[in-house]
């Protein structure tokens, strides 16, 4: 069978989620392998981890340049990979360093190339993506016609399953090319203990409606009662009430969780184009012309001060 | 020396209009008005910044698009660009990112430029790639996805918030940036901005003055092909209660039903 190759996204030495839904996806148009760039000596234990959801061979690479420079070590890593193994489809998680990458392996390799695909399936000239598109109102479905197939894949497309395969670890030396941006500093984010938000079954988020940093609070609580990842929208973040890296939206983060809390937004497109994916939509707001509304399956015209805080008791008495 | 600053700008349908396909599966721009991508606006502010900072600097907005796309450069003048070129071709039509990043590559080395600023990502196709793909073409660095930057001494310097860390970014000119939504609010255009756009100067380019083939673009040259679209069927109604004291209380309840908690 043909190698699917995936790149995996790691972070303080573990995998991380999308990769193992990738891997997953992989399985359903060939056989799949991973690549590991620049994990030290956690690669080992990511390449198991790969292994356990299916990659057959776990191709690792390490070296400063993954860290000290910009993109273009990875896309020097996967092309060369890619080229020697002659796979038959490139999967990439649709971040935006991981898009990036993708595009410049599919320029190297004379490839098409399709982003942030929801669902992937097998077809009769390669694999078929499904692009969820204008803020989730339509679905295009579409293929790359010339070269090896590059797609990127949003978080939360597919449940990742465990496959038990070998995983056996092949190390490759990657010729790097340079020109590439220089890391001058890097400044980890510190972990708030929260899921990522866009891994999280559950995302929980706040707008203008919370009124104030403090506001925040409440939308905190009800997110720890639920195991869920807390977002904003842009006019909570301009304001600074909450960090960016929280946002969700067409310039945030597009999230694709089981459930999706909105309290005090309002709605607007660019934040629908960042959660409209979500399976089941909630929302609390005390306009009832609010144009969220129109995308829930559950809506509470109310005070999220009063609403949230009651629903946080009910589900810790449970 | 004139720092050429070159900024790529979209034109893309309206977000709070009704956008759809034609028949051949491209976007209807006839259905919808069309307008300067919004975060372009971002990388024209920039430019205009760098611009100013900068001793004797040159902004030229580069666009690829329909005859309409005129508008969307006209915007960026009216907000301090000093001049445009347009790539125009009705071979163009239907070309996918790789075509389209080929097409915009040619145009900026014919420009001529120090430093290319490009906007996050359009608000239509909504990639994101293009800049890492002007790169990949121009062979430059991309100093990408940037919430702040500056240039000084021939270095373009930026903080790029990512996923998992904040990075201070740095290349020698010439590179290609892209900033987000974070890099600064977009100026208006004033009155005599607007009066001033209409005797800057707008080079038209098609296809030949590139020197590129039409069949290396256009639907037929794009090495993707949409096999369908389908409108999303309309979410069903939900249910909306308002709440009269136990509003939490049956938001639980329609939780707990759907097995969330
Ligand atoms: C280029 C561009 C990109 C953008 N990208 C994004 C993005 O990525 N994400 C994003 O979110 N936005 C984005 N925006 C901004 C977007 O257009 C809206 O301005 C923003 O989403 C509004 O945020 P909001 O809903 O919190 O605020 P508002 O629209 O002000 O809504 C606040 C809501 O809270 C309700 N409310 C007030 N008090 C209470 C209370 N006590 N209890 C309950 N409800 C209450 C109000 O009824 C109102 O509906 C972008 C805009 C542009 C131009
Ligand atoms: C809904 C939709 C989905 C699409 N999906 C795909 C796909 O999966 N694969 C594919 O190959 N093509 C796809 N396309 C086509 C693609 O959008 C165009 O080729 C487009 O010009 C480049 O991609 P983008 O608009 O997403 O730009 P992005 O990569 O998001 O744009 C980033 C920046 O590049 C600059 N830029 C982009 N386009 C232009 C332009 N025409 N002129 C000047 N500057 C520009 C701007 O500064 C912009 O901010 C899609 C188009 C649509 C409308």
């Amino acid at each position: 069978m043909a190698e699917i190759l995936v790149l995996v996204d790691h972070a303080d030495g573990a995998v991380r989620k999308p990769a193992l839904e990738l891997l997953t996806l992989a399985r359903r148009i060939g056989e799949p392998t991973a690549v590991v760039l620049g994990a030290g000596e956690a690669a080992a234990s990511i390449a198991a981890t790969a292994g356990e959801y299916g990659a057959t061979t776990v191709y690792v690479a390490d070296g400063a340049e993954f860290a000290d420079q910009l993109v273009v070590p990875k896309v020097d890593a996967l092309t060369q990979i890619a080229k020697d193994k002659g796979v038959a489809a490139v999967l990439v998680t649709s971040s935006g360093e991981g898009k990036e990458v993708a595009a410049r392996v599919a320029l190297r390799l004379g490839s098409g190339l399709i982003t942030d695909a929801v669902e992937l399936e097998a077809g009769e000239n390669g694999p078929v993506a499904t692009q969820s598109v204008f803020a989730a109102s339509y679905q295009v479905k579409s293929a790359v016609s010339h070269g090896v197939p590059v797609i990127t894949v949003k978080p939360n497309s597919a449940a990742p399953e465990a496959a038990p395969a070998a995983g056996t670890i092949e190390n490759v030396t990657v010729a790097f090319t340079g020109n590439a941006a220089k890391v001058v500093s890097r400044t980890p984010r510190v972990s708030t203990g929260r899921p990522e938000l866009t891994e999280s079954a559950i995302v929980v988020s706040g707008g203008r409606g919370v009124g104030a940093a403090e506001g925040f609070a409440v939308v905190e609580k009800l997110a720890d009662s639920l195991g869920a990842a807390v977002g904003a929208s842009r006019a909570a973040v301009d304001a600074g009430w909450y960090p960016h890296s929280n946002q969700v939206g067409q310039t945030g983060k597009q999230v694709s969780p089981q459930l999706y809390i909105a309290a005090g937004i309002s709605g607007a497109i660019q934040h629908r184009a960042g959660m409209q994916t979500s399976k089941t939509i909630v929302a609390v707001n005390k306009d009832a012309e609010a144009p969220i509304f129109d995308l829930v399956d559950y809506g509470v015209v109310g005070d999220l001060f009063e609403v949230l805080p009651q629903l946080t008791d009910e589900i810790g008495a449970r | 020396m004139t720092l050429r600053i070159a900024v790529c700008v979209k034109y893309v349908p309206d977000a709070t209009g009704d956008r759809g396909f034609a028949d051949d599966l491209t976007v209807d721009r006839d259905e919808v008005d069309g307008l300067l991508s919004e975060l372009d606006e971002y990388a024209v502010e920039q430019a205009l910044r760098i611009s100013e900072e900068s001793d004797d600097a040159e902004v030229t907005v580069v666009t690829v698009g329909p005859d309409d796309a005129k508008d969307a450069l006209r915007k960026a003048l009216s907000m301090g660009a000093d001049k445009a070129v347009h790539v125009n071709d009705d071979d163009i039509h239907g070309t996918d990112v790789i075509g389209t990043s080929a097409i915009l590559a040619k145009a900026l080395e014919k420009t001529g430029f120090d430093l290319v600023l490009c906007g996050m990502a359009s608000t239509d196709g909504t990639m994101g790639v293009l800049p890492a793909l002007l790169a990949e073409r121009l062979n430059l660095p991309q100093v990408t996805l940037l919430s702040e930057v500056s240039v000084e001494d021939g270095l373009v310097k930026g903080r790029r918030d990512g996923d998992a860390a904040t990075e201070l970014l740095e290349a020698p000119l010439p590179a290609v940036v892209s900033v987000t939504d974070q890099s600064g609010e977009a100026r208006y255009p004033s009155f005599k901005g607007i009066m001033a756009a209409k005797k800057k100067p707008v080079e038209e380019l098609d296809l030949d003055d590139l020197e590129i083939d039409a069949d290396e673009v256009g639907l037929a040259g794009s090495w993707t092909l949409v096999e369908s679209v389908a409108a999303r069927p309309a979410r069903t109604a939900g249910t909306i209660v308002t709440d009269e004291g136990d509003g939490g209380k049956q938001l639980a309840a329609f939780l707990s039903a759907q097995k969330f908690i």
